[in-house]
């Protein structure tokens, strides 16, 4: 059978089999909707949390990034891992506490203030709408190359699929199809990646072979000789301080994400939520210590391969030919003495590749089984559907459950609230699809946009709101207003050129600092902000304060629940 | 709350306190400080057949920080039971 066939297959099975799990778990009561009625067991928690976290992007792209970016791809690594232990530390155990729904609840609640709901609702929805039109775009394209429809067909296919899981289902349904799709695309992940490794150094684990074999040097070797960049020297593509601020500025945000946090309402206990955030890194570890290992191998599979062949050569091995076609990999003999030759400029490098290439092509350059392409196919379909049911289900629950019952109709009946959490959805993928068919052509800064703004709105209100008991609602609310416009200023004049249509950039960096890494400072400001309002102002209400000492303390979390 | 029970709550919230901000310190030190702050003073040292800091940059870091959590939730089990405040 052709490699098209088990695509369609295996996409197929897996898809009957989401299906099928979304059927089982689907939901009456809103409980079930937004927190999967807080029944579901640590480690579960922890696989559907990682496959709501891992993207297409971080599937399909992520191990090419790394690719490129040579040491400097550490910022992803450490910045979207580092975010965790923040989360587990700081943020989960209280936030499962004080047992609400939502990020907005515990921020209104605790700043005693519709106004501060409102704002965190705000910014939950703009940064997961930003955040969903990236994934039904990776959606689109991953059917379309692997499907043989256009692309968007492929974005039409997708919203679908994600409507019928996050209506029907609720958190509850998305919990226990996430935690399927996470052994679906770390199954494909690791298969390409382990039989790519035991070809190449003779050592089936590829964290292993990337740190005792000698792949690594050879690979920098190569590439100093080729006049590339160092890949085992820091700083070669981002100075120093820009390594450092997006590192810190991609921990932050990851921590402040509000569909990330909303999973830890959904564990019975606070123990559990301590334990789930662990359970959920290890499982994000799995893939994200195997990915820079991928990157080595690939990369230096692929200039070995190529380097130095005349082109009659290259085009004679079968996936050469195949990515050629596809425009992601380009061949030309620019200088005319029959050899081709990489360099690191693409106007005189005869040897171009995408780096999307990398984990997608890596089954074939490995010779592996036709079938293995079509699991990788289902594994990015996995991916990104899960992360796009995520995102969903956070904005339709700032929504619906914030905005609408919280703030609008206080008096709104059971019924009326699911009613309007899943016209929310419906409306959130119409939008979504929108983007996916029409992208705006700025991805990056849309992803800078949705890791900035969490770090600089939403990771410090929670924290001081937890740690700081004399922190008010005066001093939380001009900290979250300064930090967001402050961190949406500096993007836009940043990346002017992109955003705004000026010719040049309005500003190179703040502080030598770049567009991705400024949500740092926008942080420190909020934290300062926040810190010197509170106290020159009236301390918070003394209901307030025994709150915040109710949610340091495990016990009675299941009452928290009950009084819902 | 009586004042008794009141000392004891606030020794639960110290003690839980120190024990994030050690952890915390090791997060720092194995990302910002080794693979970061001192990238380039510890190319120098290899470890297997790598530098050690691209070693933390794209390995190690993650692979502590999977240990940090786990060692808080069993600390802060530990500590919630010694302070009687764990859940029924």
């Amino acid at each position: 059978m052709n490699t098209e066939t088990w695509t369609l297959i295996i996409v197929g099975i897996t898809f009957a089999f989401y299906l099928y799990i979304g059927y089982l778990n689907r939901v009456r009561e809103t409980a079930g909707f937004y927190v999967a009625g807080r029944g579901v067991p640590a480690i579960a928690n922890g696989a559907a949390t990682a496959a709501d976290w891992m993207s297409g992007a971080s599937f399909v792209s992520m191990a090419g990034l790394i690719a490129f970016l040579g040491y400097d791809g550490a910022v992803y690594l450490m910045g979207w891992t580092g975010g965790y232990v923040l989360l587990a530390l700081l943020l989960a155990p209280y936030l499962r506490k004080y047992g609400k729904y939502t990020v907005p609840d515990f921020i209104g609640d605790r700043y005693y203030s519709n106004r501060a709901r409102a704002v965190a609702a705000v910014a939950t929805v703009f940064i997961s709408l930003t955040y969903v039109a990236g994934q039904m775009r990776a959606v689109g394209i991953v059917f379309s190359r692997f499907l043989q429809v256009n692309i968007v067909m492929g974005v039409i296919i997708g919203m679908a699929i994600v409507a019928f899981f996050a209506i029907l289902g609720g958190m509850k349904g998305i919990t226990w199809t996430q935690v399927a799709q996470y052994g679906v695309l770390i199954l494909a992940y690791l298969i390409t990646a382990v039989a790519i490794s035991a070809r190449l150094t003779g050592n089936p684990v590829p964290q292993l072979a990337l740190t005792f074999s000698d792949i690594a040097p050879r690979l920098n070797q190569i590439q100093i000789e080729l006049g590339l960049k160092e890949y085992l020297a820091p700083f070669q593509n981002f100075s120093q301080l820009n390594v450092l601020f997006i590192t810190l500025a991609l921990m932050l945000g990851t921590a402040g994400l509000p569909h990330v946090i909303i999973r830890f309402y959904t564990v019975p206990s606070v123990a559990d939520a301590r334990k789930s955030a662990g359970w959920a890194l290890l499982f994000i570890a799995i893939l994200y210590t195997t990915a820079p290992a991928l990157a080595v191998f690939a990369k230096y599979n692929i200039l070995e391969t190529l380097n130095g062949k005349t082109v009659q050569e290259a085009r004679s091995i079968d996936w050469v030919v195949k990515w050629e076609e596809t425009g992601l990999l380009k061949l030309e003999d620019k200088d005319g003495d029959g050899r081709l030759v990489m360099t690191s400029d693409n106007a005189t490098s005869e040897i171009i590749f995408d780096r999307d290439i990398i984990v997608l092509s890596t089954p074939e350059v490995a010779q592996l089984a036709p079938w293995v392409v079509g699991l990788v196919a289902a594994g990015g379909l996995a991916a990104a559907l899960s992360t796009a049911s995520g995102l969903l289900l956070a904005m339709s629950s700032a929504f619906s459950h914030d905005i609408y019952y919280r703030i609008l109709r206080p008096d709104a009946d059971e019924r009326q609230r699911l009613l309007v959490g899943r016209a929310t959805i419906f409306v959130a993928i119409l939008i979504a699809g929108y983007f996916g068919v029409n992208p705006p052509g700025f991805v990056g800064e849309v992803v800078a946009f949705a890791f900035g703004l969490a770090a600089a709105s939403l990771f410090p209100a929670i924290i001081l709101g937890i740690f700081d008991k004399r922190m008010n609602r005066e001093g939380a609310i001009a900290g979250i207003l300064t930090g967001l416009v402050f961190t949406l200023v500096m993007i836009l004049l940043i990346r002017s050129d992109r955003l705004l249509g000026t010719e040049t950039p309005i500003l190179t960096s703040f502080l030598g600092v770049n567009a991705q890494g400024v949500g740092v400072y926008g942080a420190i400001l909020n934290f300062i902000i926040s810190y010197v309002v509170s106290r020159t102002t009236p301390p918070p209400p003394e209901h307030i304060q025994h709150l915040v000492e109710d949610i340091r303390v495990p016990r009675g979390a299941g009452v928290a629940v009950a009084e819902h | 709350m009586n004042q008794q029970q009141n000392d004891k709550m606030q020794a639960y919230w110290r003690a839980n306190v120190r024990l994030i901000t050690t952890l915390l310190v090791i997060w720092a030190l194995v990302s910002h400080v080794a693979a970061i702050l001192l990238a380039k003073p510890l190319s120098g040292i290899t470890f297997g057949r790598i530098p050690l800091s691209f070693w933390f940059a794209q390995q190690g870091s993650m692979i502590i920080f999977v240990i940090l959590i786990f060692v808080y939730a069993w600390r802060m089990n530990k500590l919630d039971r010694e302070f009687d405040v764990h859940e029924e």
